[in-house]
């Protein structure tokens, strides 16, 4: 059977839920949130609807730039880390038998079902002095004594990257289970290694769905806010750490609003880079 | 882990249950009489609902419905929008005294008639709260401390006062609380280093007590917002001194924990909750019943025994044994916070703080 495209407003009827959906759950409360970062925050009280820019100008300094700037940087970190990680773990996981890549597909939803509090806790007990890893080491004589890991920044990124990993190679999984194997072949029986195979074949191959998985990883980390908090000290606390503390501690709302619309801004301004970087290296 | 009592003041679920509450619809029949209040959900409520409230509806007829509320301000804003829209999720609820002033603002406080507080006269003046003009906007419920807390293990000693946190030896030892409005360090400078609270009344005072503070840094490990992270650290002895509730720490050490909490010879940081009436709320004559009820000091008393807060009553006139009020309180004079400050300046005072620990 063929698939026609569709002609009539009927063909297009199917859209209507989830553009309903989309509109009700996403574009209104984003209009209602862009709107309320100009209202005029009442110090001690509340907000009043009004048309001033103090809240994007309050977060014009170089005190929020900072925070912003280290933000964006951990998430990329945690984008690349995921990506490099996953990208050769996948590629081997679809050369498996069936039977083990079921196996490792649920041990990796699985994950998906662990809160970002649990996640938050069990790291930060992993990396512990009283209790953590290297009273192992201790143990096994490689350290002479125990000592914590937490906070610190590789706290915080270990966690992050636990926590998007699963995610990632569901992203990758179908791209790679689809990747045609007698590219690979081919290169093998013209004399490259596996290791070469896959560097000059399978990642070049792969390449939108890499950027793809970047940008989505990237955005996912954006939005953390718990696992700075448990695993880092003040200076790795991203902006939305910040921005749930003015919305729901100092009850500035218009403040919080328009650090979270900056952060959608640069985050979607930097997507599209990506987007046009990728275009103009295909062109090229 | 008894996670269970700490759940009143953080928030996790509790703009849930703020949700919830403002969904439910109301239950109670207009003839009886009833009374919905707000107490902070979790360990509060579930104390509440069973060693005060039916007792109170055995003495009085009027049933009530607790209602679980959130901390922070979150309450608050749900009040405020719910009273612009003519309605009370709850007609008294339990509000922080921050929270007071900025719903003083709005006159969200429908004014308490003291005239009809019968057991007002046993409270301690610092309890009331008043508009500017002097109503009273609300009436003190319970009251709580901030501490100066330690393991056990391995501090053998237990400090004797708030300049334990300047101590060098203290390097990355302290879990402090992450926000300038509920650690209320600065007002612990103050009196520590300053001479008194008064220290704050102007701006330079204010960044004085910011750069004594600074100093304080490098010994903190840990900034906490959520209370169970650092309750776990300080009984594990990973984090083995800061400030933390008088109160659960006093559980903890019962259940075996070794942690302590210690009132610093500066006194305790004493923090409180009021009673407040929405203006939208119909039940007036319910409320100062309730209330009046509230203030009682064979009630203050049962509180301290069962709930482990401090009498918001003059203690003289409670039957708390010397030993009882240990366990909830101190004769020595407590750090009672610049609310005022957190009103007026509070953008201010949020910038520089994020600045000082986040820069």
């Amino acid at each position: 059977m063929r698939r026609e495209p569709p002609k009539t407003f009927g063909d297009y009827a199917p859209l209507l839920f989830p553009a309903g959906m989309l509109t009700i759950f996403f574009v209104v409360p984003f209009g209602t949130m862009i709107a309320v970062s100009f209202f005029q925050r009442q110090q001690g009280g509340f907000y009043t609807p009004a048309f001033v820019f103090d809240n994007y100008a309050r977060f014009l300094s170089a005190f929020f730039g900072g925070v912003l700037g280290f933000s964006l940087m951990l998430a990329i970190a945690v984008a690349v880390c995921c990506v490099v990680l996953a990208l050769p773990f996948t590629y081997l996981l679809t050369r498996m038998a069936r039977s083990v890549q079921v196996l490792w597909l649920v041990a990796l939803l699985s994950v998906l079902s662990l809160s970002e509090v649990i996640i938050g806790f069990a790291w930060s007990t992993l990396f512990s002095r009283t209790a953590g890893i290297t009273n192992v080491l201790v143990a096994l004589g490689i350290m002479s004594e125990a000592k914590a890991l937490t906070p610190s920044f590789a706290a915080v990124l270990t966690g992050m990257v636990y926590q998007a990993f699963p995610y990632t190679v569901l992203v990758l999984f179908p791209a790679l289970v689809r990747l045609d194997p007698t590219l690979t072949e081919a290169a093998r029986t013209l004399g490259a290694s596996p290791l070469k195979a896959f560097f000059t074949v399978v990642v070049p191959a792969l390449r939108n769905t890499i950027t793809a998985t970047l940008i989505m990883v990237f955005i996912f980390a954006l939005g953390s806010y718990l696992l700075p908090q448990l695993l880092g000290r003040p200076q790795h606390w991203t902006l939305s750490v910040l921005i749930t503390d003015q919305a729901i501690y100092q009850s500035n709302m218009p403040f919080a609003a328009a650090m979270a619309v900056f952060l959608v801004l640069v985050t979607l301004g930097l997507v599209a880079l990506t987007v046009v970087a990728g275009r103009r290296g295909e062109a090229a | 882990m008894k996670i269970n009592s700490i759940k009143r003041r953080t928030l996790l679920g509790a703009g849930l249950a703020g949700a919830a509450a403002l969904a439910m619809p109301a239950v109670l029949r207009a003839q009886d009489r009833s009374l919905k209040v707000g107490v902070y959900g979790g360990y509060f409520k579930d104390s509440f609902d069973k060693n005060i409230f039916p007792d109170f509806t055995k003495a009085t007829g009027i049933a009530i419905e607790s209602v679980a509320e959130p901390t922070g301000e979150a309450w608050l804003v749900q009040l405020e929008q719910a009273a612009r829209a003519g309605q009370a999720p709850a007609d008294v609820s339990m509000m922080s005294q921050v929270a007071m002033l900025k719903g003083q603002s709005t006159e969200l406080w429908t004014p308490i008639d003291m005239a009809r507080i019968k057991n007002s006269s046993y409270l301690l003046d610092r309890f009331i709260n008043k508009y500017p003009d002097g109503r009273v906007a609300g009436v003190g419920a319970v009251s709580w401390y901030i501490t100066l807390v330690t393991n056990t293990n391995v501090y053998k000693e237990p400090p004797t006062s708030w300049e334990a946190f300047w101590d060098p030896a203290n390097a990355d030892k302290l879990g402090l609380l992450a926000l300038v409005s509920n650690s209320f360090l600065l007002e612990v400078t103050a009196k520590t280093f300053m001479g008194g609270t008064d220290a704050l009344d102007t701006e330079e005072g204010i960044l004085k007590a910011f750069d004594k503070l600074a100093e304080v840094k490098p010994n903190v490990r840990l900034w906490y917002r959520d209370e169970a992270q650092f309750e776990q650290a300080l009984k594990s002895g990973e984090i083995p001194m800061g400030q933390y509730y008088h109160d659960v720490t006093g559980l903890a050490a019962a259940e075996g924990h070794p942690v302590r909490s210690t009132f610093p010879k500066e006194g305790g940081i004493q923090d409180s909750g009021c009673w407040a009436l929405s203006r939208a709320s119909q039940k007036v004559e319910e409320a100062h019943i309730f209330i009046d009820y509230m203030c009682q000091p064979a009630i203050q008393a049962t509180l301290s025994r069962k709930v482990g807060t401090s009498p918001t009553v003059k203690r003289e006139s409670t039957d708390l044994t010397d030993q009882e009020f240990a366990a909830v309180s101190s004769d020595i004079e407590p750090i009672i916070p610049r609310y005022d400050l957190y009103q007026t300046k509070s953008d201010w005072l949020n910038q520089k703080w994020t600045e000082l620990i986040v820069g």
